[in-house]
């Protein structure tokens, strides 16, 4: 009696090892803890025997059954288990997610809010003016009178207006400096704004000259503004948009609005300032103009220059995220094409 | 403005390696463009030739013996310009040359040429990169020294300079010569210049009279005689030749010299051909009619300026001379033109007769009147020098515009004010005496007066700004704006533009920047119905192109060209929105420049995924942008119908903020998408930002959080086909207790009688005071059924 029970053992385990389904699981169940089970027989059977066997048996027995029971609970976890993990490897993890809709900034608006933040930082307000314009404020109000050599270089859009007086010309402005002459013209002292915007040139279009495109200015006006004050401005917007390590140059030039007058540059990033086609050799990529604001120009304003000092600057917007990202061609930046506009 | 390092030394030291000479240039403010190197030639000298034997195998070649000195070669040659006695760049063996055909560096190699071995070469212009001339030998100048390597003899640095607008006494050698002098604190040595004159005065020879001294402050003339007309000599030559300038005859080139020397445009009249022996500088009669020197006849206005006989005009003033009065014998005697001449009416004479020229920019930029005179002498001179003959006694100098220079008030003070260094009085007074200013010191200031040349200074800032750049802008040192801030009042509508943009990207918007003028003819394909733009948008008198004529009155036509030009690549969703201005025209005065923002959108919802496909957008798409967007923004709007031309009919919402206007959602018609050639529906929204504007103020009232629950109620209503959603939703949102309404179902077909939809509500009630009870509830939504069975012929759907 004994012997069958330790066979009976052996065979259920050894069969229960090698199920792999719940369904056999349950017949399994059936064969070997089922109501007509060799061991249920072998129970009932046991009040026949005499009372020492009977002990004996039937406590073997009974521990045999609560063994198989406990063997087959674990092995139904085991199943669910594997049956469960076989349905997350269905998950092709490698699939991408679902889309979520992804719209940009142009890569202008980013570089000026960028720009306008720098100096916003440092006190500066951000102004906007009219595009069309009157030549007072871009032309005269600056110090360039009507046959100026300086609106050559300037090539004008000139609106098709006649005012009833037959004078005051119309026009697209040609630098955002129109709009520090506004300014000037309408506060008081202490200033400091900055003007970002588009501006407008009789251009034809090619890889480096469009029609339209953007600029910033900007003005400081107050008692004892200096050209360090304008340097030292200028340094700590160069340093944070182009990084600390870009060196920064300032040399002499010519505007009618500024004098002294001031141009800086930053080493070319291309040739590390040794000279290529980029720098058109010079090693220095120019990136504004400015000085000291003319004392005409405050004068006109109703500022008196003898009481005040301005600096003034204006940089070209279009270049920086070129130089930034590589672009040859600023066409590509008015194009609207997304292949292109996706990238920023 | 070139100017040639060579030539340059002749009136200063240069101290200095060319580049950092280019470099003080342009840290002063007359920017180096570009350094062009002529020579570095190695192995090529100066050889003559001193036999030309024909070579035995071959009619067109030549052996040619040349002598540079020392030794002799005989090289073979086929060029059929040489003769003995010329002067020629001999190259030897192993020297690096141009191909003339392939433009590449190569060393030459010994050669046998039919049978004759060639020990070396004489080099045409294009063989030692001077020049693309490779018909001919190069030909030296006689006094070329025999033997010496060509690099000393021809070799030069050639800046290319680039000139501001105010220093036109810097188009000129001399005047990069002052600036070289002061900035590397050399002296210069510009010559005395001297010449013998005839007894006869210039004055009993021809008078000049200044009809027009506005447009003319001076006019200098010097009247030689006995001149002889031949080429100049070939120094003379080649340095106009490396200025651009052609050659023409001695007379002719000593003026366009001079003019690069001295900066002073200088004109010569014959003699012979002036009528009546006297200049009037007068404004020409209008419809006046001049042959200029390139033989094109001109019709003048009465605003341009003309030297004249007694008779005629015979030239146009600082802008081209007369075909009447040109030099033309071989010899005679010729009346040389040194004058000043109004800027501005010289820019206007030349830009209308679109005469560009060396001259007439120099005049433009304003070059002092006080010039005329030294330049004259000099030219006198050299013409004296090259073409002989001899000056009549004296000049004439007609001066109506003379000036008298005021000293400029200068101190220490003011220097320091503007630049934040202080300079000592030594240095300040240095730089100004190095640049040629005159500067008398007193106790409390210096009284600085400028060179006659120095046309564009007059205030003190001009001088400070000398001062500057001479110390070097790297002595200003860098500071931060110590004042305190002013205030900070920053224009709301920036903040308002930044949220609107980020809010669109945000919903998978695309920015694009376009540009603001367009065509008529784009605008026009907006209204499918007339085409006519009205009110007719502002024009361009000069626009660059038919395309781009007129500023655009709104956004439109550039997204739509957008589309459909990324329609061509792009099959997925495109959504693409502009924030920009247009531009609508008011009587006698600037534009409106209102910022508008318009979106469009076509194509798939979403993304092409595995996921699943998705359904083209539409205008419920559309309309929840801009619900989303104004709800961000705080906004609350109403929508109303539509009757935009450009959109479909019934397929439009105007956006109503605070009972006005602020723009538009709509489907664009068919026809206007036609007329783009885009094949697919199009939805569009357009807004107005200053109508937003005062809505968006960030000062809103906090709204409690509610505290006691609310109770839902779904009701699904029947109504006619007619009735709209927003009638039931005012209905029911008149109900104070009627927290939310969302509608969630649309449905008309079965189950629904015909003519009739059914529309399903869930309607939130909740008091901020009480918790509500069912009665209450049962209460009110039986009121608003009540309202909307009397008011909508609604009825609950059963
Ligand atoms: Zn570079």
């Amino acid at each position: 009696m004994l012997q069958q029970l330790e066979e009976l053992k052996l065979n259920a385990l050894q069969e229960l090892g090698s199920i792999g389904s719940p369904g056999e699981l349950e017949d399994w169940r059936v064969r070997y803890l089922g109501k007509k089970s060799e061991l249920s027989m072998l129970l009932r059977r046991l009040a026949a025997l005499p009372l020492e066997e009977r002990k004996a048996v039937g406590t073997l027995a009974n521990e045999l059954k609560a063994h198989l029971e406990d063997s087959r609970r674990q092995k139904e976890l085991a199943l669910q288990e594997l049956a469960a993990s076989a349905r997350e490897e269905a998950l092709d993890i490698t699939l991408p997610g679902r889309p979520v809709p992804t719209g940009r900034l142009h890569p202008l608006t980013q570089t000026l809010d960028e720009i306008c933040d720098i100096f916003v930082s440092m006190g500066f307000q951000v102004v906007e003016g009219p595009e069309v314009e009157w030549d007072y404020y871009n032309f005269e109000a600056l110090n360039i009178p009507g046959e100026h050599p300086a609106r050559d270089n300037m090539a004008t859009l000139w609106v098709d207006f006649e005012a009833e007086n037959g004078e005051r010309p119309m026009l697209l402005r040609t630098h955002t400096t129109s709009v520090t002459a506004r300014i000037i013209e309408g506060a008081t002292p202490p200033i400091r704004a900055v003007e970002p915007g588009k501006v407008y040139r009789y251009e034809a279009s090619d890889a480096t000259h469009v029609p339209m495109f953007h600029q910033i200015d900007g003005i400081a006006v107050d008692k004892g503004i200096t050209m360090a004050d304008l340097k030292g401005t200028l340094y700590e917007f160069a340093r944070r948009f182009f990084g600390e390590d870009r060196k920064v140059r300032f040399r002499c030039d010519y505007f009618p609005f500024v004098e002294p007058g001031v141009e800086m540059a930053i080493e070319c990033s291309v040739c590390g300032g040794e000279g290529c086609r980029l720098c058109g050799g010079s090693g220095w990529i120019e990136i504004l103009g400015a000085g000291m604001t003319h004392p005409e120009v405050l004068r006109r304003g109703g500022i008196d220059p003898e009481v005040y000092s301005s600096f003034a600057f204006g940089m070209g917007i279009d270049r920086l995220p070129m130089l930034r990202y590589g672009i040859d061609d600023i066409r590509l930046l008015y194009g609207s094409d997304l292949r292109f506009l996706r990238q920023f | 403005m070139k100017v040639s390092l060579k030539w340059l030394q002749e009136y200063v030291d240069v101290v200095l390696p060319a580049a950092d000479l280019a470099g003080r240039l342009t840290m002063a403010g007359s920017e180096v463009k570009g350094i062009q190197v002529t020579g570095g030639w190695e192995n090529i000298v100066v050889g003559q030739i001193t036999a030309i034997n024909p070579h035995p195998n071959a009619d067109r070649l030549r052996l040619t013996t040349i002598d540079l000195g020392s030794e002799q070669h005989t090289v073979v040659c086929g060029a059929p310009n040489l003769n003995c006695g010329d002067k020629v760049a001999f190259a030897y063996i192993n020297a690096q040359l141009t191909d003339p055909h392939s433009g590449k560096l190569f060393r030459l190699k010994p050669a046998k040429i039919r049978g004759v071995a060639s020990d070396g070469m004489a080099c045409s212009e294009r063989e030692l990169g001077i020049s693309d001339n490779h018909e001919e030998i190069m030909i030296l100048p006689d006094e070329a020294p025999l033997g010496m390597p060509l690099a000393d003899y021809l070799g030069d640095s050639i800046f290319d300079l680039d000139i501001t607008p105010n220093r036109p006494d810097c188009l000129s050698v001399i005047g990069i010569a002052r600036e070289t002098a002061a900035l590397t604190g050399q002296g210069l040595h510009i010559a005395e210049v001297e010449y013998e004159e005839a007894e006869v005065s210039i004055d009993r020879q021809v008078s000049v009279e200044i009809d027009a001294p506005d447009l003319c402050p001076r006019y200098c003339a010097s009247l030689i005689e006995g001149i002889r007309l031949a080429p100049s000599p070939p120094w003379l030559q080649q340095r106009l030749i490396s200025y651009g300038i052609r050659p023409i005859n001695n007379i002719v080139d000593i003026t366009n010299y001079v003019m690069l020397e001295y900066g002073q445009p200088l004109h010569a009249f014959d003699y012979e051909r002036l009528r009546g022996k006297k200049i009037i500088v007068r404004r020409a009669d209008a419809g006046e009619v001049i042959v200029t020197l390139d033989d094109v006849e001109r019709t003048l206005s009465s605003d341009m300026l003309v030297i004249a006989d007694e008779e005629r005009a015979v030239a146009i003033a600082g802008v081209m001379g007369g075909a009447n009065s040109e030099v033309a014998g071989v010899t005679g005697s010729i009346l040389l033109e040194a004058a000043g001449f109004n800027p501005a009416s010289i820019h206007h004479t030349g830009d209308a007769l679109r005469l560009p020229s060396e001259a007439r920019m120099r005049f433009e930029r304003g070059i002092s009147p006080e010039l005329a005179l030294p330049a004259l002498r000099r030219a006198t001179q050299l013409i004296i020098q090259l073409a002989g003959g001899k000056a009549a006694q004296g000049l004439i100098d007609v001066y109506p515009g003379k000036r008298e220079r005021l000293p400029i008030r200068l101190t220490i003070g003011m220097v320091e004010r503007l630049l934040g260094v202080a300079f000592n009085l030594d240095r300040i007074v240095g730089a100004l005496t190095s640049l040629g200013f005159d500067c008398e010191v007193t106790a409390s200031e210096v009284r600085v007066t400028p060179p006659y040349w120095r046309s564009d200074i007059s205030l003190a800032v001009d001088l400070i700004e000398e001062v500057a750049r001479t110390l070097g802008y790297d002595k200003i040192p860098a500071a931060m704006l110590s004042q305190p801030l002013p205030r900070h009042s920053p224009e709301p509508v920036l903040d308002l533009k930044r949220r609107v943009r980020q809010s669109l990207t945000g919903y998978g918007f695309q920015e694009v920047i376009t540009y603001s003028l367009t065509s008529l003819e784009k605008l026009g394909k907006l209204l499918p119905g007339t085409g006519e733009v009205r009110p007719v948008p502002l024009r361009m008198a000069n626009p660059m192109t038919a395309d781009q004529e007129y500023l655009r009155p709104n956004l439109r036509p550039s997204l739509l060209v957008a589309l459909e030009a990324n329609r061509r690549h792009e099959s997925g969703g495109i959504k693409l929105f502009e924030l920009g201005k247009v531009y609508l025209p008011r009587p006698n005065d600037l534009p409106g420049e209102p910022e508008v923002l318009c979106g469009i959108l076509s194509g798939p919802r979403q993304e092409r995924s595995w996921l699943g496909d998705s359904e083209p957008v539409d205008f419920f798409d559309a309309r929840g942008v801009v619900e989303g967007l104004l709800d961000r923004l705080g906004i609350d709007a109403d929508f109303k119908e539509g009757s935009d031309k450009g959109l479909h009919p019934r397929r439009q919402v105007s956006i109503v903020i605070a009972g006005s206007n602020a723009g538009i959602i709509g489907e664009v018609h068919s026809r206007v998408v036609e007329a783009f050639e885009i094949s697919e529906p199009v939805y569009l929204f357009e807004i107005d930002l200053a109508a937003c504007l005062p809505f968006t103020a960030n000062c809103k009232a906090f709204q409690p959080v509610p505290r006691f629950p609310a109770m839902v109620r779904d009701i699904a209503l029947v109504v006619s086909s007619g009735v709209t959603h927003q009638r039931v939703r005012d209905i029911v949102k008149s109900f104070p207790l009627a927290a939310r309404v969302e509608i969630f179902d649309v449905y008309a077909g079965e189950q629904v009688p015909e003519g009739k939809k059914s529309l399903a509500y869930r309607i939130t009630f909740q008091s901020p005071t009480h918790t509500l009870t069912d009665e209450e509830v049962n209460g009110v939504q039986r009121q608003i059924l009540d309202r909307l069975s009397s008011e909508l012929g609604a009825s609950l759907r059963s």
